[in-house]
This record gives C-alpha cells, sequence and structure tokens, in this order.
C-alpha cells in the first residue's frame, strides 16, 4: 500500500492531490458534528440570505489582530436583503469552543466545535439559506449524504455486476444469452427517465432514511448492467488460461473458480472503474435531488440544497452563494476522476492516456 | 446495406418489446395509480370515468392492458394522456421539437469545438497550450450539466445579455418568421451552450488520445518518409483514422439525444421532454411515460444503426455483415 502510495504521488501528482482532497471531504462528513458550527436545520429567522460573513484580521481604525475576528451583521433592508456591518465591536473567532452538547455520528456526546464566534455575532462562512440556516454546516452535513452515496451506490453495483457479468461470461451458452438480454434491455433505458421511473413506484412520503436507501438501490440497478458486460467480456477470455484449467482439474466448485481465480483478475480493471463511477452515483443521487425527488427538506444533500435555485432569479441574483454546493459537487468528481486516472496509469503503465 | 439495415432493425424488435414490457410494470408497481384521483374528483361524472375504463381496457387485469397497448402502439396510436386529456403524441410533438432543436445545437457545436481542439492539443504535446485545453477538458468533464446550466442563468440574469426560460420572447405574430427563428435562437443559446461546455471534454480527451495513438504508427513514418506534405500527413492519414472511434461514439450521442438535456431543461426552464416526462411520472401519466421511454429507447436503437452505417461510410475496411 505504501509503495503504491509513493508511485502515484511519483508519477501522477495531481491524482496525489486528489486522494488528499477526497480524504479531507470524507474526514469532514465523518466529523461533521464537530465541524460544523450550527446544526444543520438552525434556522434564524433574524440572518434570511444573509451573506457570507467575512473574517478578518485588520479593524477599520487600522488595528491589526492575530486572531481573526468578524464583525456582527444586522438586516437593514428586508425587500432589498441588504445587511449593515456593525464596526464598534470585534468579535474573535475562536479555535476548539464549547458549545450545546451534539451527537458525534449520533453516538457520543461531544461539546467541542472545531471554531465559532459568541453567539452574538454568528459566524456564516458560506452565507445563510432563505431560512436564515448556516450553509457552510448544511454543506458539512449534506457531504455525508453525497458522498457516501457514491461509496455505497458503486459497492452494489459492482458485486452485482461481478457476480453477474462473471456467471454469465464462465458459463455461456443459454445462461449467458439470458443475462445479456436483460443487460441490453436495462441499458437500452435512457437512464434518467429510468430513474425517475423507478423512483415513481415508490410512494413519496417515505422517512428519510427509506429514500437514503431507495436511492442507492435504483441507482445499483441502472449501474450494474454496464459492468456485468465489461467483465463478462473479461472473463470469457480469463477462462480460457491454464491456471482455470488447473483449477477445473483439482476439481473445484464452479462457482469457487469465477470466485476465487477468475475475479480478482479482473481487480485491477475493476478498481479503477469503480473509482471513476463514483461521480455517476453522486450525480445521480444531487439529480434527483434537485428536482424534489431524492433527499428531502430539511435534511442536507448538495442536490437538494441546490434546488431552491431552480425558476428563483430573484434568490439567484441576491444570494450566489446558494450556489456552492455546486462547486463541492464538482470538486468531489474532479477529484474522483482525477485518482481513477491516476490508478489506472500505476496499475496498468501500457494503456497511457491523456 | 438494405439487408444489414432491415435485420438490425429487427433485432430491435425483441429489445424495445422487452423494454415497454419492463417500463409498464414498473409504472403498474407504483402506488396507486391516475385514475383512483380521478374517481376522487367530484367534478368528473361516473359515466366519464368508465368510459375512460373501458376504452383504455382499465378495468382488465394488467396483462390483458398490457397487450391492449400494444395493439394500439402497433397502430402508430400511443395512448391518451390521462392528465391532460389530449392524445400522448400531441404532447410529445410539440417538447420533442424543443428537446432535439436543444440537443442536435449543443451536439454540432460540441462537435465543432471538441475536434479542432483534440487535434490541436495532439499536435502540441507537452506545451502549455495542451495542458491549457487538457485542463479545461477535464473541468468540463467534472462539471455537472445542471450546475453549468444554474451559472449561465445566475450570469444571464446578472447581465441580461441572455434570456432566460421560454422559447420566444412576448412578441405578435407581425414580426415575421426570421424573426421568430431569431428568437428561438436566442433562448435556445443558454441551454445549448451549457450543455455543450458539459459535453465537449471527454470529446476533446478522446479525440487527442486517438490522434496521438496514430500519430507514431508506422504508417505514418512511411508517408513522412516518402514527403508528403505535413498537412496531408495529418490531415489525410492521421486523421482519417483516428476519426473513426469518433464515428462511433457519434451515434451513441444521437441516442442519448433525448434524456441528456432533461435535467439542463429543469434548471433553464426550457419546455422539453424533460420537465414533461417529470410531471407524468409524478402524476402516473401512464401511456405518456411509457410513450416517452420507448421513443428513448427506439432513439438509442438508431442511433446505434447510424453509428454501424457512418462507420462503414468512413472506413472502406469494414464490411456490413448481416
Amino acid at each position: 500500500m505504501r509503495h503504491f502510495l509513493r508511485r502515484l504521488r511519483r508519477t501522477h501528482r495531481p491524482a496525489f492531490a486528489a486522494l488528499w482532497i477526497l480524504v479531507a471531504l470524507y474526514g469532514a462528513a465523518f466529523l461533521a458534528d464537530c465541524i460544523a458550527p450550527y446544526p444543520y436545520d438552525l434556522q434564524n429567522r433574524a440572518y434570511s440570505l444573509c451573506p457570507p460573513t467575512p473574517v478578518r484580521f485588520r479593524e477599520t481604525g487600522g488595528g491589526l489582530h492575530l486572531r481573526p475576528f468578524v464583525y456582527r451583521v444586522e438586516l437593514e433592508n428586508p425587500a432589498l436583503n441588504t445587511y449593515r456591518t456593525d464596526r464598534t465591536t470585534i468579535h474573535p473567532v475562536r479555535l476548539f469552543v464549547t458549545g450545546p452538547t451534539r451527537k458525534l455520528l449520533g453516538i457520543i456526546p461531544s461539546q467541542r466545535y472545531l471554531f465559532g464566534t459568541d453567539d452574538t455575532a454568528p459566524i456564516f462562512l458560506f452565507g445563510t439559506d432563505m431560512n436564515g440556516r448556516d450553509i457552510f454546516s448544511r454543506i458539512i452535513y449534506g457531504s455525508r449524504i453525497s458522498l457516501s452515496i457514491g461509496i455505497l451506490g458503486v459497492s452494489i453495483s459492482f458485486l452485482l455486476g461481478l457476480l453477474i457479468g462473471g456467471i454469465s461470461g464462465y458459463f455461456g451458452g443459454r445462461t449467458d444469452t439470458i443475462l445479456m438480454r436483460t443487460v441490453e434491455i436495462v441499458m437500452t433505458f435512457p437512464a434518467f427517465y429510468l430513474l425517475l421511473a423507478l423512483r415513481a413506484t415508490f410512494p413519496t412520503n417515505l422517512s428519510s432514511v427509506q429514500i437514503y436507501l431507495l436511492i442507492t438501490v435504483i441507482l445499483s440497478f441502472i449501474g450494474w448492467a454496464s459492468l456485468a458486460r465489461i467483465i463478462r467480456g473479461m472473463v470469457l477470455s480469463l477462462k480460457e488460461e491454464e491456471y482455470v484449467l488447473a483449477a477445473r482439474s483439482l476439481g473445484l466448485s464452479r462457482l469457487r473458480i469465477i470466485i476465487r481465480h477468475i475475479l480478482p483478475n479482473t481487480l485491477s480493471y475493476t478498481v479503477t472503474a469503480l473509482t471513476l463511477s463514483v461521480p455517476g452515483y453522486i450525480l445521480g443521487e444531487s439529480g434527483l435531488s434537485l428536482i424534489g425527488l431524492g433527499i428531502q427538506e430539511p435534511f442536507p444533500s448538495w442536490g437538494n440544497m441546490l434546488a431552491v435555485t431552480i425558476g428563483n432569479l430573484r434568490i439567484l441574483t441576491t444570494a450566489p452563494w446558494m450556489l456552492l454546493p455546486g462547486f463541492f459537487i464538482f470538486l468531489t468528481i474532479i477529484s474522483f476522476n482525477f485518482l481513477g486516472d491516476g490508478l489506472r496509469d500505476v496499475m496498468d503503465p501500457s494503456g497511457k492516456t491523456g | 446495406m438494405k439487408r444489414f439495415i432491415a435485420s438490425r432493425l429487427l433485432q430491435a424488435v425483441p429489445l424495445l418489446f422487452g423494454m415497454s414490457l419492463v417500463s409498464f410494470f414498473i409504472i403498474q408497481l407504483a402506488p396507486g395509480d391516475y385514475f383512483s384521483q380521478l374517481k376522487l374528483n367530484p367534478e368528473i361524472s361516473t359515466q366519464t370515468i368508465q368510459a375512460m375504463e373501458r376504452s383504455f381496457g382499465l378495468d382488465k387485469p394488467p396483462v390483458i392492458q398490457y397487450f391492449y397497448w400494444l395493439k394500439n402502439i402497433c397502430t402508430f396510436n400511443l395512448g391518451e394522456s390521462f392528465a391532460y386529456h389530449v392524445p400522448v403524441w400531441f404532447l410529445i410533438r410539440s417538447k420533442l421539437v424543443n428537446t432535439v432543436a436543444l440537443s442536435l445545437f449543443s451536439l454540432f457545436l460540441t462537435w465543432l469545438i471538441a475536434i479542432p481542439l483534440g487535434i490541436a492539443a495532439a499536435r502540441r504535446e507537452g506545451t502549455w497550450q495542451e495542458r491549457l485545453i487538457s485542463f479545461f477538458a477535464y473541468v468540463g468533464i467534472s462539471l455537472p450539466s445542471f450546475f453549468i446550466a444554474m451559472l449561465m442563468v445566475f450570469f444571464a440574469a446578472k447581465t441580461l445579455i441572455l434570456p432566460v426560460g421560454g422559447t420566444t420572447s412576448l412578441f405578435g405574430p407581425e414580426i415575421g418568421f426570421w424573426a421568430h427563428f431569431g428568437d428561438y435562437l436566442r433562448h435556445l443559446l443558454l441551454p445549448g451552450l451549457a450543455l455543450t461546455l458539459a459535453g465537449f471534454g471527454s470529446l476533446v480527451r478522446l479525440m487527442k488520445n486517438n490522434f496521438l495513438e496514430f500519430l507514431s504508427s508506422p504508417f505514418v513514418v512511411t508517408a513522412r518518409a516518402k514527403g508528403l506534405p505535413e498537412r496531408t500527413v495529418l490531415y489525410k492519414h492521421v486523421l482519417r483514422n483516428a476519426i473513426n472511434p469518433m464515428i462511433t461514439l457519434f451515434g451513441y450521442e444521437l441516442s442519448g439525444i433525448l434524456s441528456g438535456a432533461a435535467l439542463v431543461e429543469v434548471v433553464t426552464n426550457w419546455p422539453g421532454m424533460g420537465r414533461l416526462i417529470l410531471d407524468a411520472v409524478m402524476a402516473q401519466d401512464l401511456y405518456l411515460v411509457m410513450a416517452s421511454l420507448l421513443i428513448g429507447g427506439a432513439l438509442l436503437i438508431i442511433g446505434n444503426l447510424v453509428a454501424d452505417i457512418l462507420l462503414a461510410v468512413v472506413d472502406p475496411r469494414i464490411r456490413l455483415r448481416t
């Protein structure tokens, strides 16, 4: 593993950087309860569509501070949504502050937050939404859904794809024909329409956990087909290898040969494909949530946080910080793409891609 | 050629059949149906409901219903929308025009930009120009189409350069056909550009890789050794080979014409198939959903067929076999 990382760093710097970005993003999602300064559903009616709070070092009078601070802002004109900055007192930003108890990962009670200010001058790093909820906190909490759905969905469809592709390729004949026709039918559907149709087969008033699982399963159901087809092709060529013949003459069962001998040899390809297909699942979730069929309010996901801006030009123009979740989707996807490309180069140096 | 096309179309029939079967039962699985909502509506008399039930065969079990629908499909009758009380084809037609216009526009633009950029990047491999192009291609691949659309809507609304949403401004009929056409194009520009930006990256990368692959092949060395001018080598020898995989891709892109633009349509408020099918699925408008799925599938099959034929036209080494 260490050898592998070193090679990745040497040959493919962007991929190595992407790996660290992803580690940071997933780490933040894991520790969301500590990093987010506010709960995702805490509404501040006095701070509707408040712009991002600037973190300053220099006072308006000229005094320079080592500790960053913020000024307090007040709603000035509710119609135009303008805020006035109160420059009389400074409110320092402190690290590892104590606050109301939150359950870390839902289990460990914790009172420490990564950073915070005193209650009179809240800090909204990325501004607030219409209900005055802190967008930074919601992005951190929302990353839990958006990031985990990628991994979970990919895992499910890879298991399905590996198994079905493996069986289809190894057994051949009628099994192969039936399975591959099924794959073709699934692939013929326009993916987005199938996504919608499948989502519609379930009621809209599910609990948030149910919706989360449902989306994951639907995305996997659409995603396994193309993978199964590729694995089948690889198995078809691998099964003629001599070690398979050896395993067969040793009397191993066919399922065992598929799982223990053939599938591991498709691994270098699968790991790369796995990395490169995560973005598809993240996009699927955010797309569904964007049109209101995915994760429901008040729970944040990067997709449903963007939903309010659709068809609402007033919000879009007065509060462009509402688009920030989109940048996080972009950051995650580009990181996965870089990492996938790097992995491909490291694992298979012959197939050079630019 | 004719035999090839005929046999490919014949092969598509079971595929379409399977697709329609799956989509029919997916919709059947959905809880409740549009009819139970209609029955609760006091404005609609029971006679009307019974008449509708009979004409769609809805009082029969789902399997029989499917064959009712299938029989209608074979006579090009796509059924009637429950929600709008008009033939499905009538609904789809107007939206289909918009979606196809949008997709073709962005497809054309994407290829127009991506192919020269890919070639340029391949020829300048290792220079800063190549890195810049590759970087933008990467960003393009990784930006979600709906997010690009949102950003563009934001800039359009801020600067008022482009109109947002709809297909026309408020004009009377007096401005004439060409003015209307220009107006339509202006509205098309925003969603079209968003789709183009979302799609050009992968094409640039593919084109560049293909071009590079052939640039170092023996026949290029031969051509250069013969003393052919560089232009001829690049555009007659390398490009002719490098373009082949792209042609196949073109077919696939044709097939994605319907669903590829759906989210961008919703975000930019472009009245196309995306919005229509979203509403239809929500309202469980059975025949509308099935017709859309079927048209989408048919486009995919046609797209693949077109790709095969185009490839055979471009590459004389390929013989079409049935």
